[in-house]
């Protein structure tokens, strides 16, 4: 257990960075710091070689500086490239990656607001979550006007923060030319708690509290993803039993949110006995999860060192009976919902976001493989049970509405058999194991496959062990550019339709 | 055809709320059961754990409006001074009446004759999710579906504030949110009604004593509180019809 990262990392004297497995740590030290235009290189140099940025935070630095750390994830070889470049301890500049990796526009957008480093060369470098006509603007900033579009018959719609359905606040710029959308701005922060923030002044029993907050529809994927990091950082292991259970927790939530999203763009088309019936099968999941951890939403199933709830053997029958009960009656609505023109019709050729698009933004989850962009944690940085038993990634291309509804359905198919095949095999052992104290002065990175995507959370320690860093990077944050572009050249009324196709979290950005 | 023989298999979902009597799966943690005569003094194990310091010892209190329902607590105590229980009946209309020291909780009374009369039979609710994480929403959402069926109470959540009779209220309310919450609640017309739904809207649950949580203005008066992390949907419809005084 001591030597979990020896061994595992192999700094490649090619290309200076430093490279770790999914849920692992390396001390500090080791993390390769190089000067601003190197890092630079280096970061579009792996990202021009298939690496994609999975993470950007601020470590506190060796000397009382600050450190930019970049964590890029290697997809093909199941690794991350970690790499770093020293910051003065104010402000500070660099040029923007920005300019050749569109990727990285939200976080240099989050790293200029949050601790004032001027990106040159970034084209739209406004904050993402500040609201400068709350708080007044920065010195010498501008007040960072919406985009517009000018001309004969152009017009601006603006939707938001407090939208018209039971959801969480954001605000919409159209620019349209009639009925079609030439351009959509999303301006997000209201939902900003401070969550970063809180978790490194927060006691152990808050922070989870906190994880599973940070989106409240995906409890589960946060809370795995912070487990995992300070599981990492300690150099526990999790129990076998406690890995599967855990895993079974995460596929639940996938499926609830999966069958609720299917049901949701149903509504959204007018086939109410899709939305009804869907609607009601989201909360079979749910209650599913209330079954074996007392939470629909799977709070208080984690604990970091494995899980607080057994699916023990006189539960199994049930419990696989209201499974199969489930995927029956999905498998009849999914049967009339794909078979409906009124449907199909409108589903067919909305919202389209090509392959090479989704891949300079970054993005990922169900909505990258809709693209053709065959990414998911599960498969490519395997993390518990899933290092024994992987999910191949769903796959489509199409790349609108249509795309992302089919791959949520092959989701839950695959969902369904995987939490099937895990209950009727629970290997047997301890729930929970002992976890150590945090090592002091290390770096960790966690990632899990949430059901909106990639989740990362990043942690590194003190001298003294207790948390200095914690970053946390919601699938939303690489997506929400996504569903921007995704409306270009649409209606405005398929907003909606688009929307509900991705079903980005707001609080999940705005952290 | 095949729709309608799907409607058939579909069968009626709608469960008998509020006629019947309900019980939620054993393991669901409902309303703890505090009892301050089996704690022992100086024993802080409870409080130490509480992710949210919603336990408070010697003598033992539990705040609803803080609490996360987490098994922390109940797993901590020795001596079996609180105990979770699957009761899922928990709305109050004071926060006073959230905290729990032993005696009978005070669940919600109705609005009283003069707003019965107005809004009994037709509540038309608005919602503001104020950094509310998507899970409060969601269970919000929920009781819209077949199984709950909020509709068939009179009871509908509508696009407008202008159209609605009072705003329910998610999440921790960040400085953002602090000018559209205001902004939507002078929007509803008189006479209107609050409700603060979740911990985070009542306390700040786990985000409480964040920077930017500065929680319900004060001069938004609260009638209905619904604790939970995120309450219930049963819970939900329990406290809207109580205040309507419809639940008997």
């Amino acid at each position: 257990m001591a030597d979990l990262d020896s061994g595992k990392t192999e700094p490649l004297p090619t290309d200076g960075l430093c490279r770790i497995g999914n849920g692992k740590a390396i001390p500090l030290q080791r993390l390769p710091v190089l000067e601003a235009a190197g890092f630079h290189r280096a970061v579009v140099a792996a990202c021009t070689s298939g690496a994609r940025l999975a993470a950007m935070a601020v470590l506190p630095g060796r000397a009382g500086e600050r450190t930019l750390l970049a964590v890029l994830a290697e997809d093909a070889h199941a690794h991350l490239a970690l790499v770093g470049t020293d910051l003065p301890a104010v402000g500070g500049e660099l040029a923007a990656l920005t300019a050749e990796l569109p990727q990285a526009q939200a976080f240099e957008r989050e790293l200029a607001e949050q601790h004032g480093i001027c990106f040159a060369g970034h084209p739209w470098c406004k904050p993402l979550r500040r609201h400068a006509d709350l708080e007044g603007p920065a010195v010498g900033e501008d007040p960072h006007p919406f985009y517009r579009v000018e001309g004969a018959g152009i017009h601006e719609v603006a939707v938001g923060p407090v939208h018209a359905g039971i959801i969480e606040p954001g605000h919409f710029r159209f620019q349209c030319h009639g009925e079609t959308v030439l351009h959509l701005e999303i301006q997000l922060g209201y939902q900003h708690r401070g969550a970063e923030a809180l978790m490194l002044r927060s006691r152990p029993e808050r922070r989870l509290a906190i994880a599973e907050c940070v989106a409240g529809d995906t409890s589960i994927g946060h809370g795995l993803a912070y487990c995992a990091v300070l599981e990492a950082l300690a150099g526990a292991e999790v129990p076998a039993r406690a890995d599967e259970l855990r895993a079974i927790a995460l596929e639940l939530e996938r499926l609830a949110n999966h069958v609720g999203d299917l049901g949701a763009l149903c509504n959204d088309v007018g086939y109410l006995p899709g939305a009804s019936w869907l609607g009601r099968l989201r909360g079979e999941f749910l209650n599913l999860s209330l079954e074996i951890c007392g939470s629909r939403f799977g709070h208080g199933m984690l604990i970091a060192g494995g899980v607080r709830f057994d699916l023990a053997h006189e539960l199994q029958p049930g419990f696989l009976h209201r499974l199969g009960t489930a995927e029956a009656d999905l498998e009849h609505i999914l049967d009339l919902v794909f078979g409906s023109p009124a449907v199909t019709s409108r589903f067919e050729g909305t919202g389209v976001i090509g392959r090479e698009l989704a891949e300079a933004i970054g993005m990922v989850g169900p909505a990258a493989r809709a693209s053709g962009c065959a990414r998911d944690v599960r498969h490519d940085h395997r993390f518990g049970a899933y290092r024994s038993f992987p999910i191949e990634p769903a796959s489509a291309s199409s790349g609108g509405v249509m795309a992302r509804a089919q791959i949520r359905v092959q989701e839950c198919r695959a969902s369904l058999a995987f939490v099937r095949a895990r209950v009727l095999d629970l290997t047997a052992g301890a729930l929970v194991a002992p976890l150590p104290p945090a090592r002091p002065n290390h770096l960790a990175v966690a990632m899990t496959e949430g059901w909106r995507g990639e989740i990362v959370h990043v942690a590194a320690t003190g001298s003294d062990g207790t948390l200095r860093a914690y970053k946390i990077v919601d699938p939303s944050f690489h997506n929400w550019l996504g569903l921007a572009l995704a409306l270009r050249g649409n209606q405005i009324s398929d907003f909606p339709l688009c929307n509900k196709s991705f079903n980005l979290s707001y609080a999940g950005h705005d952290l | 055809m095949k729709r309608l023989l799907e409607r058939l298999r579909q069968g009626y979902r709608t469960i008998p709320f509020p006629d019947a009597s309900l019980e939620l799966p054993p393991r669901f943690r409902g309303r703890p059961v505090v009892d301050p005569l089996k704690c022992r003094t100086g024993c802080r194990l409870c409080a130490d754990v509480c992710p949210t310091g919603a336990i408070k010892t010697d003598p033992l209190r539990l705040d609803l409006g803080a609490c996360l329902f987490c098994p922390a607590c109940t797993s901590a105590c020795q001596d079996g001074a609180i105990l979770s229980t699957p009761e899922f009946r928990l709305a109050t209309r004071t926060r006073a009446d959230l905290v729990l020291d032993g005696h009978q909780q005070r669940l919600a009374t109705d609005l009283g004759k003069k707003l019965k009369r107005l809004l009994g039979r037709s509540l038309k609710l608005r919602q503001v999710s104020a950094g509310g994480c998507n899970g409060c929403e969601a269970d919000l959402n929920v009781t819209g579906i077949v199984v709950f069926d909020l509709g068939r109470f009179g009871i509908q959540f509508v696009a407008s504030p202008r159209h609605a009779d009072g705003i329910v209220i998610t999440g921790p309310v960040p400085t953002n949110m602090q000018l559209a919450l205001r902004e939507t609640w002078a929007a509803v017309p008189e006479p209107k009604i609050a409700i603060a739904l979740g911990a985070c809207a009542t306390s700040g649950g786990p985000f409480a004593g964040g920077e930017p949580c500065l929680g319900i203005p004060a001069d938004i008066p609260i009638d209905l509180y619904v604790p939970g992390c995120p309450p219930h949907p049963l819970t939900i419809l329990d406290g809207l019809l109580r205040l309507l005084g419809r639940n008997r």
